[in-house]
């Protein structure tokens, strides 16, 4: 797995939940270091330990945290590089919801070793679209349906959005679309504003 | 104004608005140099630096081909690659493009872009993705270029955590690099672990004579051989339960416990300098230096501190190298006067 995958939900954990919370979530998945580096590789087995760790400190089920998890990597500060990415993904939120397929290859252009999960994106027409997210994270659809919800959010989207399970290998996800412009959502240039960076 | 384009081959026609949105940026002129159309980004940019002519020339400076300022000399562009500079002050842009006649000759067709200077225009402008065409990739450059930063930013701060890393790990070590032998910080912590206990001991302070002409003559890798092959000397006098550090270019101290009989350490000094006096063969050339060694022993004080320890040895080894090199001496009261005066 990717250190970048793993260090977000490091940061993740430590940012919302308390360095403590990462200490024990360290001593339970018996890591032996204190984080994680964002450009090495690591063992796929290391990201599993470390949210089975985090779920079992916190006494939260999975699919609760890793959608908190798809929110915050949206949302947080920190992680306004991300969001820009993302809205690189087109104008409106339907734009974004098309563009997913791409998501892999994206990733590649930046990073030829970072590997997301393949999203299929299928429109069924009037606003329903239905998500097939592939096996890379077990309970990878939850993440997507926590980011979904933010990035909704930040195009000012409403958005119905469900997580129905698997069908084969694939965790589906189902998003209902009622107003593209409910809000004015948050801004968005092209150009990355001049200043300090982070 | 003509509402349809024809392109001279095929006669192809195609609707102003099309051709807006297949090329946003291109202008097309008649023959005599008036704007007949201009894409939707083009016109942006243009009313933004305050361009509102219709003729070619009041718009645009051509930057290449060299040459070309009138209408008259217009044809030249025929085919050929473009760079214009917007005729504005405070818009320092250069586009790129390519030009080429249409309507039977009856036209100039020009389709242009930012080029590399896409970045500094996107902001310039405020463009947003709706302003380039759809098959354009300056969006996935802008991408590319904030992927880009957003990864150095990680490596930047990756750098910073090893450097810390590796300058505590630094102040941890204990061992000299070149020599293999303990460091000043190694020898420190023992004497101080030495001096807690109340373990008698004996330390001596050992300087090379002539090391530097070594350096000099031979070069800095014969000085590196020298100072290995004296460790190594040094490791084969002492026992493992002694110390033995180099602490500087060419200074060494060494720990010795339990010599505290007879004349004991004096026999192991001047066994160290006989050794050390041998010539070291580097490459076939022999290396000659000699060593002296101030000599002082825990016994010698009612109260231990290493700091008078060292400053004792020092003084011995001063006199030492004073009394004419090759020699140990023993730190003596009378030496101490010196000290004291």
């Amino acid at each position: 797995m990717h250190g970048l995958i793993n260090r977000s939900i490091q940061s993740f954990l430590r940012e919302t939940y308390g360095q403590k919370l990462w200490e024990d979530v360290v001593q339970r998945a018996e890591f032996k270091f204190d984080d994680f580096e964002a450009l090495l590789i690591y063992p796929a087995e290391q990201t599993d330990a470390m949210i089975e760790a985090a779920c079992t400190v916190m006494r939260r089920r999975r699919g609760d945290l890793l959608e908190s998890l798809g929110t915050y990597l949206v949302t947080s500060p920190n992680l306004e590089a991300l969001r820009r990415l993302l809205r690189f993904g087109g104008l409106s939120f339907v734009d974004f919801l098309h563009s997913l397929d791409d998501l892999p290859d994206r990733a590649h252009l930046a990073l030829s070793e970072l590997d997301l999960p393949e999203l299929i994106v299928l429109d069924q027409g009037s606003g329903h679209f239905r998500l097939l997210c592939a096996p890379l994270i077990d309970g990878a659809g939850h993440i997507v349906v926590g980011l979904l919800r933010a990035m909704a959010d930040d195009y000012g989207a409403l958005v119905l959005l469900d997580h129905l399970g698997t069908d084969g290998d694939y965790e589906v996800v189902v998003i209902h679309v009622l107003d593209q412009a409910y809000t004015a959502g948050k801004q968005f240039d092209l150009a990355l504003p001049v200043g300090p960076e982070r | 104004m003509k509402d349809e384009s024809v392109s001279k081959d095929t006669g192809m026609m195609l609707s102003k608005d099309a051709i807006g949105r297949l090329m946003p940026m291109h202008i097309a002129l008649d023959l005599k140099g008036n704007v007949i159309s201009c894409g939707p980004t083009l016109s942006l940019v243009l009313k933004e630096c305050g361009l509102s002519g219709q003729k070619f020339f009041e718009l645009f400076n051509v930057k290449r081909p060299m040459g070309i300022a009138s209408m008259r000399k217009l044809p030249a562009l025929l085919g050929e690659k473009v760079q214009l500079r917007l005729n504005a002050a405070g818009h320092d842009f250069t586009l790129r493009g390519l030009c080429h006649d249409f309507a039977g000759g009856h036209g100039y067709l020009l389709n242009l872009s930012f080029g590399i200077g896409v970045v500094d225009a996107v902001r310039h402008f405020q463009l947003t993705e709706a302003d380039f065409a759809h098959t354009d990739l300056a969006i996935e450059m802008l991408y590319l270029v904030e992927a880009k930063s957003a990864v150095m930013q990680e490596l930047k701060e990756l750098n910073l955590r090893l450097q810390s890393a590796k300058q505590v790990a630094e102040q941890q070590a204990l061992t000299d690099t070149l020599s293999g032998l303990t460091n000043r910080r190694g020898m420190e912590l023992e004497l101080s672990r030495l001096i807690n206990l109340r373990k008698s001991f004996t330390l001596m302070h050992m300087d090379l004579d002539f090391f530097k002409q070594v350096n000099d003559t031979l070069g800095h890798a014969a000085g590196d051989h020298v100072l290995r092959t004296v460790a190594q000397i040094l490791l084969l006098e002492i026992r493992d339960s002694d110390i033995v550090a180099r602490v500087g270019g060419d200074e060494f101290v060494l720990v010795l416990q339990r010599l505290d009989e007879g004349n004991l350490d004096n026999l192991v000094a001047d066994r160290i300098i006989a050794a050390v006096s041998a010539p070291i063969d580097f490459e076939g050339q022999p290396c000659r230096v000699s060593c002296s060694i101030g000599i002082t022993k825990s016994a010698f004080y009612e109260v231990l501190d290493s700091e008078t320890l060292h400053a004792d040895a020092d003084m011995a080894l001063y006199e030492a190298k004073r009394a004419g090199r090759g020699r140990a001496l023993l730190f003596a009261p009378q030496v101490d006067v010196a000290r004291s005066a």
